[in-house]
């Protein structure tokens, strides 16, 4: 019986064919199970031997029926789980994520640069008055270099600012000395082709301490100008002219595009202006309240384009408000 | 600024190569934006000597030239010139001879006469624009000598990118002085003449406003040659800096102007009636302008006029009816000083930037007009001849500008540039600009030069030390900081928190301009009269936006017209509202969305963006407050937007942004070709967070209980849910909307909402009976307040 039993037990290839066996032969009035009525009916001395086989049987029976199930099982799982393969090689589904504009990039990285230098953040109007844009940062009415700033006017008094040092003012007039603060946004000049937009970003930055210097401002701008191309640069600092700061300087970087070996961008000179910075001129202090005798300080102004651009070698600035979706997904 | 090396160093000629100098320069400020040769290489191109001119057998219009060239035989050049005569000198370009624009010069036969060369004109050497004729050579010149050498065209024109203060420099005696200051090399003046007085004629000079133009240096030259001619040398000089030859007495005075920095004016002295005033104009005065503009200088203005009318604006341009001509016989001269102030503006308000007023407005050495003077009325009577008048010199002592002492401190010094300078060196730099400094304890007293407008305080010294000590010099340090923590707000939502939402919910972020094109702006926003500019770029970016949506919506087409269909855009920047209580620069938040909700993908049916995808966006936005149920929305107009699809967004009852699809007329009218929805949100009233205060997990089991009601279809969801919400009290923890449905088995104008609820206490389980009594208690108050039926 354990052979044939064993040999239909082979032959069986789903659950359902084991678990039928097993009624067959373990099952209430399975083969076995009927044996074993058949005991009592044996002479005593044949019981022990016969129970002992028919159990052993059993046992056996039961093992072989629970080592084929668990097979059948995994067969049939296998099975189940193969149809169910997926082509992981399709694109996922959902929702995809968009991007920040460049500009926003990088005035996020000089703001995450500067805050970690210890500079405060701050804001100021778009729409200024003249004081605050042109006359408290010593440039008085009639002054030449108005001629240079190209602004948009509202009326005699209101304007659009042209840079953002007028928020430094604001600043001034309103904290006090020691003062360690950065002031980015949007800026308007009455003047566009192809290197100037009416509106770019400026980002300005102001130091006010009781001992601070020309030398400190270099040593300050050339760390974070390293910092943000992430990479070794000659510093140049050239005499220059802002009427609200003196000394003042332009700042030039070793190219950034072609290590200064002479491209078209930094025009063959291996050189790149990146801003222009100095030290506070007393004329401003007196026009906010600070004793230029007692605190010093400095300031610089940078254009976020032309930082992005060199950054991520953008060759067109006018690329940056047409918003072309195909360029700007570029910087996500 | 614009000058030829050459002439520079016959002023001051230090030990540097071009671009050694060009580097000084730009390292000390006076930046050399570009160095151009001022002439192509000429080579092969000499002096030659007409000997003879003939008519050309076969051509009327040419002649045939004998040329003596300096070699052994003249050569036979065919000419089309009217000027080419016997005894001209007239450059030759030789065979092999390589000219500007490609021109390579050959032995040829011009209509049957051979011509060995080419006599040429200065346009044909690149010399200028456009000329007349044969370029005129000094008679002196000897055949066969190169051009290059005769004219000193090996030069090169440095363009200097001067900054306003330094005025000084505005001529080659001023930048030589810098140059010799930096360097340390010494300067070499010419040596001016002064030429004797031959003619007694004078007129004279009333000074009518010192306070203004304190002093006036004037001179009659009576008879000059009418015919006389520009020498080439000058010419040359004038071309190098960029300036044309108009006239010899003119071009006398432009060389002064840019030799010396002193702006000059010559008048026709027979058009001049009684003396010469220097005073300000007098209200309704007319004055026509060299330049034939007809003016009415306002009340104030510094003139200069004679007894009669006025001849010139003071400083910035001459007068037509008093200006020298080719029938001019006799001038008059001025050579004046002007005070800054009273230029000023003056020239940029008239639309007039001139040499002389750019000179004027930056200030002028008040001890120049004589000297120029001299060396005007020296070069005049070599070019023009004439007999000089005597210097008349009015001057008014206490209005010349007379520079203050400064007081300079050493610790001062280097305390600004964080760098000591030995007293010796600062002495030394003192001395090189030209100023008389006496040391006082721990500094100098220091008189600056009267030319230096600019070194007014003691900062304007410290500045110049550092410039010419060099800026390279200091070495970079740090600066010590006080380290005080400074305030860092957790409720308030950043900006830049903002923008991430957005940019990870598929939104692009843009930027636009802030002022937009008023049309489209009045269809957006027709309530509110925008900000205007006086001066703007052009008429469609004229007014400042109120909103972000036109930006937005022009930035959609923009893309629509290069095949991008779905479209997921914000931009974050000011509006500007004019407002009672003056104008508000308001940060916002503005967006849209346009074509399919999803990015077009597999398995997932595309349909169109709509209100609910936009409310969303703006959802996730407001729950960066924290205080998600501090908001409402509820419905409203806006002119922009569709009047059944449209909410206005109101936190703690003020109103703070907009969402809402964008009119169907308007939308067709810009030329969207889908659907849009907008959103704007004032920042302010979207960054008032709260700090987060943990409360106890409730440890005991939530029952949840759905509820299906049918209600009026105009009733607002909202309602429903307010009042579900304040009868289940605080065992509600949970409450959501997962089913609106209209249609088959709903009555119509009505609708059916279900609703989940979600019942847990913190302290026990919560038995079945309380759960039935409490929603019994919900459904009956949502028939008696709204006539709600539950749904079976």
């Amino acid at each position: 019986m354990l052979a044939e039993a064993t040999a239909h037990l082979h032959a069986a290839t789903d659950v359902a064919t084991v678990e039928a066996l097993r009624v067959h032969y373990l099952g209430k009035k399975g083969l076995l199970t009927d044996q074993l009525k058949h005991l009592g009916s044996l002479p005593s001395e044949q019981r022990p031997a016969f129970g002992k086989l028919v159990n052993d049987t059993k046992e056996t029976l039961t093992v072989a029926l629970t080592a084929r199930r668990a097979e059948l099982e995994a067969q049939a799982q296998a099975q189940k789980l193969g149809a169910e393969k997926i082509d992981v090689t399709l694109p996922g589904r959902g929702l995809r994520t968009g991007g920040l504009h460049p500009i926003t990039r990088t005035l996020e990285r000089l703001e995450t640069l500067f805050t970690r230098m210890g500079f405060d953040i701050a804001d100021g109007p778009e729409v200024e008055d003249d004081y605050h844009n042109f006359e408290a940062l010593n440039i008085p009415p009639n002054h030449p270099s108005r001629a240079m700033h190209d602004t948009f006017y509202f009326d005699a008094h209101r304007l659009l600012r042209t840079h953002t040092s007028p928020v430094q003012i604001r600043y001034m007039e309103h904290n006090k000395p020691p003062l360690r603060v950065i002031a980015a946004g949007r800026v308007y000049r009455c003047d566009s082709d192809v290197t100037h937009t009416p509106m770019f970003h400026q980002i300005e930055g102001l130091l006010v301490d009781e001992q601070v210097s020309f030398a400190d401002l270099k040593g300050v701008l050339g760390d974070f100008l390293e910092q943000f191309f992430e990479q070794k640069l000659k510093l140049r600092l050239r005499p220059s002219y802002f009427p609200f700061t003196e000394p003042s300087a332009e700042v030039d970087i070793s190219c950034v595009i072609c290590g200064a070996k002479g491209c078209r961008v930094c025009k063959h000179t291996g050189w790149l202006e990146v801003l222009g910075c100095g030290m506070v001129h007393p004329e401003v202090f007196r026009h906010v309240g600070i004793d230029s005798e007692r605190w010093a300080g400095f300031a610089f102004g940078l254009g976020v384009e032309r930082l992005a651009m060199l950054r991520y070698g953008v060759n067109d600035l006018r690329l940056f408000y047409e918003n072309d979706l195909r360029f700007l997904q570029q910087f996500r | 600024m614009k000058l030829s090396e050459k002439w520079l160093r016959e002023w001051v000629n230090p030990r540097l190569n071009t671009k050694q100098l060009a580097e000084r320069l730009t390292m000390a400020g006076l930046e050399v934006g570009a160095i151009e040769p001022v002439a192509p290489p000429l080579d092969n191109v000499v002096v030659g000597e007409i000997l003879s001119v003939t008519p050309h057998p076969n051509a009327e219009r040419l002649r045939v030239c004998e040329v003596n060239t300096g070699e052994k035989r003249p050569r036979t050049i065919v000419c089309g010139a009217a000027n080419s005569a016997a005894g001209l000198k007239a450059p030759v370009a030789l065979p092999d001879a390589k000219l500007p624009g490609e021109k390579t010069i050959a032995e040829t036969e011009l209509r049957g006469v051979k011509s060995s060369g080419m006599l040429c004109s200065a346009q044909d050497l690149g010399l200028e624009e456009s000329s007349d004729g044969l370029l005129v050579l000094e008679s002196g010149a000897k055949p066969g000598i190169a051009l290059t050498k005769l004219l000193g065209l090996d030069d090169v024109a440095l363009e200097v990118d001067l900054t306003p203060n330094r005025g000084d420099c505005l001529s080659v005696a001023g930048i030589a002085r810098d140059v010799a200051a930096l360097t340390g090399v010494a300067l070499k003046a010419p040596k001016f003449r002064r030429v004797a007085v031959k003619s007694r004629r004078r007129m004279k000079v009333v000074l009518g406003a010192p306070q203004d133009c304190p002093v006036y240096v004037g001179r009659v030259i009576e008879n000059i040659n009418p015919h006389a001619v520009t020498p080439l040398w000058m010419k040359e000089r004038l071309r190098r800096s960029g300036l044309r030859a108009i006239h010899p007495v003119v071009d006398v005075t432009n060389y002064i102007l840019l030799e010396l920095g002193q702006p000059m004016h010559a008048f026709d002295f027979d058009k001049l009636f009684g003396s010469v005033h220097a005073r300000h104009a007098r209200k309704g005065e007319q004055l026509t302008l060299l330049d034939g503009k007809q003016i009415t200088p306002e009340p104030g203005t510094l003139l200069i006029a004679d007894d009669r009318r006025p001849l010139a604006l003071a400083g910035i341009m001459g007068g037509l009816d008093s200006a020298v001509s080719d029938s001019t016989c006799h001038l008059f001269l001025e050579s004046a000083h002007f005070r800054p102030e009273a230029i000023a503006g003056r020239a940029r308000a008239l639309g007039l930037q001139t040499e002389s007023s750019q000179r004027f407005e930056r200030g002028v050495d008040p001890m120049l007009p004589r000297i120029a003077m001299e060396r005007a009325t020296e070069l005049l009577l070599a070019i023009v001849g004439g007999r000089a008048g005597p210097v008349i010199g009015q001057a008014s002592k206490r209005h010349i500008p007379a520079p203050e002492p400064i007081l300079l401190r050493a610790p001062r010094i280097a305390r600004i540039l964080g760098h000591n300078m030995p007293a010796a060196q600062v002495t030394g730099i003192l001395k090189r600009l030209g100023t008389k400094a006496k040391p006082v304890s721990d500094g100098w007293r220091v008189w600056p030069p009267s030319y230096r407008f600019d070194v007014r305080r003691e900062i304007d010294l410290i500045e110049e030390i550092a410039r010419v000590h060099g800026y390279e010099k200091f070495t970079p340090s740090r600066p010590r900081i006080d380290m005080r923590a400074r305030p860092l707000p957790e409720s308030r939502v950043a900006e830049s928190r903002l923008r991430t939402v957005l940019a990870d919910r598929d939104y692009q972020e843009v930027i636009t301009y802030s002022f937009v094109d008023p049309a489209r702006l009045r269809l957006l926003d027709p309530a509110v009269e925008p900000l205007r500019l006086a001066n703007p770029i052009s008429a469609d970016m004229s007014v400042m936006r109120t909103t972000l949506w036109v930006g937005l919506l022009q930035t959609v087409l923009y893309n629509q017209n290069r095949q991008l269909e779905r479209l997921r855009l914000f931009e974050l920047g000011r509006r500007f509202l004019p407002r009672t209580d003056g104008l508000a620069q308001e940060p916002v938040l503005a967006g849209v969305v346009t074509g399919p909700a999803a990015a077009p993908q597999w398995g997932v049916p595309s349909r169109a963006v709509d209100f609910f995808d936009a409310k969303a966006d703006v959802e996730a936005l407001l729950a960066l407050t924290g205080r998600a149920q501090d908001y409402r929305f509820r419905t409203a107009r806006h002119p922009a937007l569709h009047p059944g699809m449209t909410a206005e967004i109101l936190f703690a009852g003020r109103q703070t942004g907009w969402v809402g699809v964008l009119h169907p007329e308007l939308g067709a009218r810009l030329g969207l070709t889908q659907p849009a929805v907008l959103f704007e949100l004032a920042i302010p009233g979207i960054q008032e967070g709260k700090t987060p205060v943990y409360r106890d997990i409730s440890r005991f089991p939530a029952i949840r209980r759905d509820l299906a009601v049918v209600v009026d279809e105009m009733l607002p969801a909202e309602n429903v849910l307010e009042c579900v919400a304040r009868m289940a009290g605080n065992l509600l923890v949970n409450l959501e909307l997962f089913d609106e449905y209209r249609g088959k088995g709903i009555d119509s104008g009505r609708k059916s909402l279900a609703l989940g609820l979600t019942l847990q206490d913190s302290s026990r389980t919560l038995k079945d009976s309380e759960v039935e009594a409490l929603l019994a208690r919900v459904i009956t108050a949502l028939e008696t307040e709204f006539g709600a039926r539950l749904r079976q």
